[in-house]
């Protein structure tokens, strides 16, 4: 299978800082701002901006969560294959919080729509921001854009973009690859 | 693990894999995360109809099974034989045939003949969940019985469940047995000889007759409801002397000198079956068990739908 190297772990590293500083810049203290990352990819990345900010700005009280949304998307009964349901770990209200949305490649942008819905069950949010590591920009069926963007990616619907993290894959790289 | 039931129905345990179980379980997990949120809905069943057929009453199962679809957001239609055309002579086909041809998805039934599910899911074009057919099973009740002895205890492997006293009239029991089996407990029965099928031990399961003996092998006791209006004679001589017998309360507990898990399918009768003191007692999971009963319907109708394809 022939795959293409979007980006390597040296260039994932200076997008990952970069994206952490646009956030302290908007967010300062995150007195009042909570990090979700959207199941199941997105979370690798919601930790690692975690990290970052922890390490590099000392903020060390962000309230961070998991957000799982195979009960909300829309083709439930429309696949090949069941939807198989993730964690979600949130254990504060979002209520009057600017919520940041953290998935790693923003595609149809149909699960950031699900993501949407989902996170009304833990309140109202004062503003929801999408952060994406990849923007595949042509390819929206919905209204949904980012807030912060790593690479934007144009990239053709017979192909995949696969977000690989060192803790889970062994490596960090992102490829394009064949369908 | 599959993440798909290897069956379009749900008739009876005995028809599940150990798979399905594990799926059931898993997502059951699920679920019981999102009941305990502010917001207990999920929009996943929005386009589908399900219709809660009671041709025998019950409570806590129709409510249970309303919710679990309501918190899925499923259309739901309730009927109930007592008000109904059956009185007027209508089939069971005929009855259910009506019904879908409103555009029902998915048919939750409760009967009093053992086998009515299954003779339905052969006639009708629907998906069939089994909630309670006469002597017969009770699938969902065995499974949130398993699911709660699972989140209270980490496994049901290895464990050692006794079921006991009106083991002859009971779907619980047998559906607990096969439930329990399947995923590797120990189970032995205990009751009044006129209450215990005369086969029972070719289930696999033992038949201890004094109760103390049973309480003091088993990890976890399930006491079933004596169902009087299922006995048309006189199966024991007394109430009281039931109670002599199989009833559990806090001296005779104490009495052990260890922990054991009380359950209970509700409703209880109190100071027969259990004493109130042991019904309300910490190692009493009964409400629990009512909760976990919502999170397992919830995941079985869940994965059911996701048969039913579009």
């Amino acid at each position: 299978m022939s795959r293409k190297v979007l980006l390597d772990s040296n260039e994932i590293n200076i997008i990952l800082h970069r994206l952490a500083c646009q956030l302290v810049e908007r967010h300062t203290s995150f007195e009042n701002t909570v990090i979700i990352g959207i199941q199941p990819r997105g979370v690798f990345l919601a930790e690692r901006i975690l990290k970052i900010l922890q390490e590099e700005y000392g903020l060390h009280d962000i309230k961070s969560g998991q957000l799982d949304i195979t009960f909300y998307r829309d083709d439930f009964r429309r696949g090949e294959k069941p939807l198989e349901a993730n964690k979600t770990r949130i254990d504060f209200i979002v209520e009057e919080k600017s919520v940041v949305f953290i998935d790693d490649v923003l595609y149809t942008g149909r699960s950031i729509r699900a993501a949407l819905t989902a996170i009304q069950s833990f309140g109202r949010p004062k503003e929801i921001e999408l952060l994406s590591l990849i923007d595949r920009r042509f390819s929206r069926h919905l209204p949904i854009q980012p807030d912060y963007n790593g690479r934007q990616v144009d990239a053709i619907n017979e192909e995949k973009v696969k977000v690989s993290w060192k803790e889970n894959d062994g490596e960090d790289a992102v490829y394009l690859i064949p369908k | 693990m599959s993440s798909e039931l290897s069956v379009n129905h749900l008739l009876g345990i005995k028809y599940l894999k150990k798979e399905d179980i594990d799926l059931i379980f898993k997502t059951a997990d699920h679920f019981k995360e999102v009941i305990n949120r502010p917001i207990k809905k999920v929009p996943s069943l929005r386009d589908i109809t399900i219709a809660n057929l009671f041709f025998e009453n019950s409570t806590r199962t129709r409510l249970s099974f309303e919710l679990a679809e309501k918190r899925l957001s499923a259309d739901v239609i309730n009927f109930s034989a007592a008000s109904s055309s059956v009185k007027k002579g209508e089939t069971l086909i005929d009855t259910v045939n009506n019904i879908l041809s409103m555009k029902v998805d998915m048919v939750v039934m409760r009967h009093p003949n053992p086998g009515a599910g299954i003779f339905l899911s052969k006639h009708v074009n629907a998906s069939i969940v089994n909630a309670g057919d006469g002597a017969h099973e009770h699938p969902t009740q065995a499974l949130l019985d398993s699911f709660s002895i699972r989140e209270r205890l980490g496994e049901v492997k290895g464990k050692k469940v006794v079921i006991v006293g009106d083991i002859l009239h009971s779907r619980v029991a047998l559906s607990n047995i096969f439930a329990l089996q399947m995923q590797g407990a120990e189970v032995r029965v205990c009751g009044p000889a006129t209450l215990m099928p005369k086969h029972i031990e070719s289930l696999g399961v033992k038949v201890i007759a004094n109760f103390r003996e049973a309480l003091e092998w088993c990890d976890v006791a399930n006491m079933l409801r004596v169902q009087n209006e299922r006995m048309d004679i006189s199966y024991f001589p007394s109430t009281r002397e039931y109670v002599k017998q199989f009833g559990l309360n806090k001296k005779l507990l104490e009495s052990l000198n260890k922990e054991i898990i009380i359950m209970h399918p509700g409703p209880i009768n109190r100071g027969v079956e259990l004493t109130s003191d042991v019904a309300d007692a910490e190692n009493a999971i009964i409400l629990d068990q009512v909760q976990n009963g919502v999170a397992v319907r919830m995941a079985v109708i869940y994965l059911l739908a996701s048969k039913i394809k579009q």
